[in-house]
């Protein structure tokens, strides 16, 4: 029972972080269809910054999250404007190749700035040690990763569900061309979205980083297990997102758990398993 | 009616002749490449025989990326079978004859392909490529556990081939192992260029522009597909048999998502949908990673990306489509 329990606790926060970086990736794909493999690498800018502000600035974990998330934002933009933009719309290998280019473009240079080594990012009083739960004690931070990606969830589904903003992306993600026949104007979506998915990646990399630790390789490493989010959840969908995390960070962590020297072979079964019974996703639509 | 006729068999006639010039050419530039690096690098030959069976792999590749329009980022899976099946034939079935090992190779990779095109067909778009990249990985991550077979990541050693033909022994300075391998690519490469002639190859090819319209014809582009598939692990097989021979050991890194994705580069490098670009992509690639790789390792994986771009932006169709575009477009100035 206490195994369980705490593989349940566990694989909710592990699932939690995963929401929080992919969800962005899923948006994106839905909406432009770009096959974006450097998104794993934003995430990583976003924990390298909050590393640097919080050791090296000695600035507070909230200030060192917000900055993180800035500072991606504005790393971000310029290579939207520049090599994104030329993209959309191409074919999937032409997409594939860019953005592994770029990815491996920024792994190089946060090698060369940063160096090989582990990055930690200290975190703040209140969010170490454990807490009691009445039957159980679980640490303060996983409790913490889950209450962030629960909010960040229903966020996006207000925003995507009940704002004059969320309708225009959706009909952007359903027809754009008809969208902006009817006066969407397609290029702010794609931009804000664009945005908003970098920061969440940011924010998320910043969040995870005690599960997924911060190095020059974590944009290759978990490009994959964020890629698979997305495929298996269906590409543009929040519930989707939610349930492929959901499903795959329970499977991945039990793996770890019961099997911990098999380690990655029973996740990429599952991912294999699922994609041939779904090949548009849990919650995708066939195009 | 025999008019028209006559002139398209005479049209026919010399487009058969200028491929089968344009294979002269190829065959003829293969060995003058050969001759040179075997001139020019004689104290590197182990570095050429590398690039050949990675030649191979990038071959296949392009075999269903460029000719059937399949993106995967996990062909390796193909290459490191062959290898591994050559390697295991050699070191715990004592078949040490390099051709058998060679044959071993072929149906190992032959098997992956199989196998992963049945998979990776399954699905279209990022599905697949998440397919692809899962497919690799599990590949690597049995590799390693079934560590009795395969040596896990001490890599399986113990693999002596016998003199090829009895009288050509693999030495330290890798000449038999260098001329082997450049004869396994020309004959892979000769009949490559008739398998990518050939109806299937076009049936392929009409698969890649629509599918829609090639089931519409009566032919089911699945079934051609993992025919393919087939053929392209067959032929990785050999660059992965070739690379066992040659090194004698199989390491986890034939298995890895670093080298299908190298691959990748080095097709598109070169440029999609034709042999020569595969080659020429492979040897380029190669050489310049050797020569960075030593003057300044820290930055390797910079340039790479940094290239990658640039081939995108500015050359979309690879080194060999962009040269070629030129040279017709030089040749019908003039004419």
């Amino acid at each position: 029972m206490q195994t369980v329990f705490s593989i349940a606790i566990d694989a909710f926060a592990y699932g939690m972080v995963l929401f929080v970086i992919s969800i962005g990736l899923s948006v994106t794909m839905g909406l432009m269809r770009v096959v974006n493999l450097a998104h794993g690498a934003f995430a990583m800018i976003g924990g390298y910054i909050a590393s640097y502000a919080a050791q090296n600035l000695g600035l507070g974990y909230a200030v060192a999250v917000l900055l993180a998330v800035v500072g991606t934002v504005i790393i971000a933009i310029p290579i939207e404007r520049l090599l994104y933009r030329r993209i959309y719309g191409a074919p999937e290998l032409t997409q594939v190749l860019m953005t592994i280019g770029i990815t491996f473009c920024i792994i190089g240079i946060a090698n060369y700035v940063f160096g090989p080594t582990l990055k930690t990012i200290p975190l703040p009083p209140a969010l170490q040690g454990s807490t009691d739960l009445g039957f159980r004690s679980i640490a303060v931070h996983r409790l913490f990763a889950i209450v962030c990606g629960l909010a960040v969830a229903g966020g996006l589904w207000y925003a995507i569900e009940k704002t004059a903003f969320g309708v225009k992306l959706r009909a952007s993600v359903d027809n754009a061309s008809m969208a902006a026949a009817l006066g969407v104007r397609t290029e702010i979506i794609y931009a804000v979205s664009f945005a908003v998915a970098v920061g969440l990646a940011a924010f998320g990399g910043v969040l995870g980083a005690e599960l997924l630790p911060v190095e020059p390789y974590y944009a290759l490493r978990y490009m994959v297990t964020f890629l698979v989010v997305v495929s298996v959840g269906g590409a543009g969908s929040i519930p989707g997102a939610l349930l492929a995390c959901l499903v795959l960070g329970g499977i991945d962590t039990t793996g770890r758990y019961l099997m911990p020297e098999f380690g990655e072979f029973f996740f990429y079964l599952a991912v294999i398993a699922i994609i041939c019974i779904f090949p548009h996703g849990l919650a995708g639509r066939a195009r | 009616m025999t008019l028209i006729m006559n002139t398209e068999t005479v049209v026919i006639k010399s487009r058969q002749k200028t491929t089968i010039g344009r294979d002269l050419i190829g065959i003829g530039a293969i060995l003058i490449v050969a001759v040179l690096g075997y001139l020019l690098f004689p104290d590197n030959l182990a570095l050429l025989t590398r690039i050949i069976a990675i030649a191979l792999l990038v071959l296949s590749l392009d075999l269903v990326t460029g000719y059937c329009g399949v993106a995967t980022l996990g062909h390796a899976a193909l290459f490191g079978s062959g290898a591994y099946a050559a390697g295991i034939a050699a070191a715990h079935y004592g078949i040490t004859s390099p051709v058998l090992m060679t044959l071993a190779g072929i149906l190992g990779g032959a098997i992956a392909g199989l196998i992963c095109g049945v998979i990776i067909l399954r699905a279209h778009g990022l599905p697949q490529l998440v397919l692809s990249i899962s497919l690799i990985y599990l590949f690597h991550e049995f590799a390693n556990k079934a560590s009795s077979w395969t040596g896990g990541s001490d890599g399986l050693s113990g693999i002596s081939p016998d003199p090829l033909f009895g009288a050509y022994e693999f030495d330290l300075w890798g000449q038999t192992a260098y001329i082997f391998g450049v004869a396994l690519l020309l004959v892979v490469f000769v009949l490559l260029r008739f398998l990518v002639r050939s109806p299937f190859g076009m049936l392929c090819r009409g698969i890649k522009e629509d599918p829609l319209r090639i089931m519409a014809m009566g032919a089911s582009p699945k079934i051609a597909l993992i025919k393919m598939y087939i053929i392209s692990g067959a032929v990785a097989g050999v660059g992965g048999a070739l690379n066992a021979i040659s090194t004698q050991v199989v390491g986890l890194d034939s298995l890895s998502f670093t080298q299908s994705a190298e691959a990748l580069v080095m097709l598109v490098l070169g440029g999609t949908g034709s042999l020569f670009g595969a080659l020429m992509g492979t040897v380029v690639f190669m050489l310049f990673e050797d020569y960075v790789s030593a003057a300044n390792p820290f930055h390797w994986l910079t340039m790479v990306g940094v290239l990658l771009i640039a081939v995108v932006l500015f050359a979309p169709k690879g080194l060999y489509g962009t040269a070629a575009g030129f040279i017709a477009r030089r040749m019908e100035k003039r004419s």
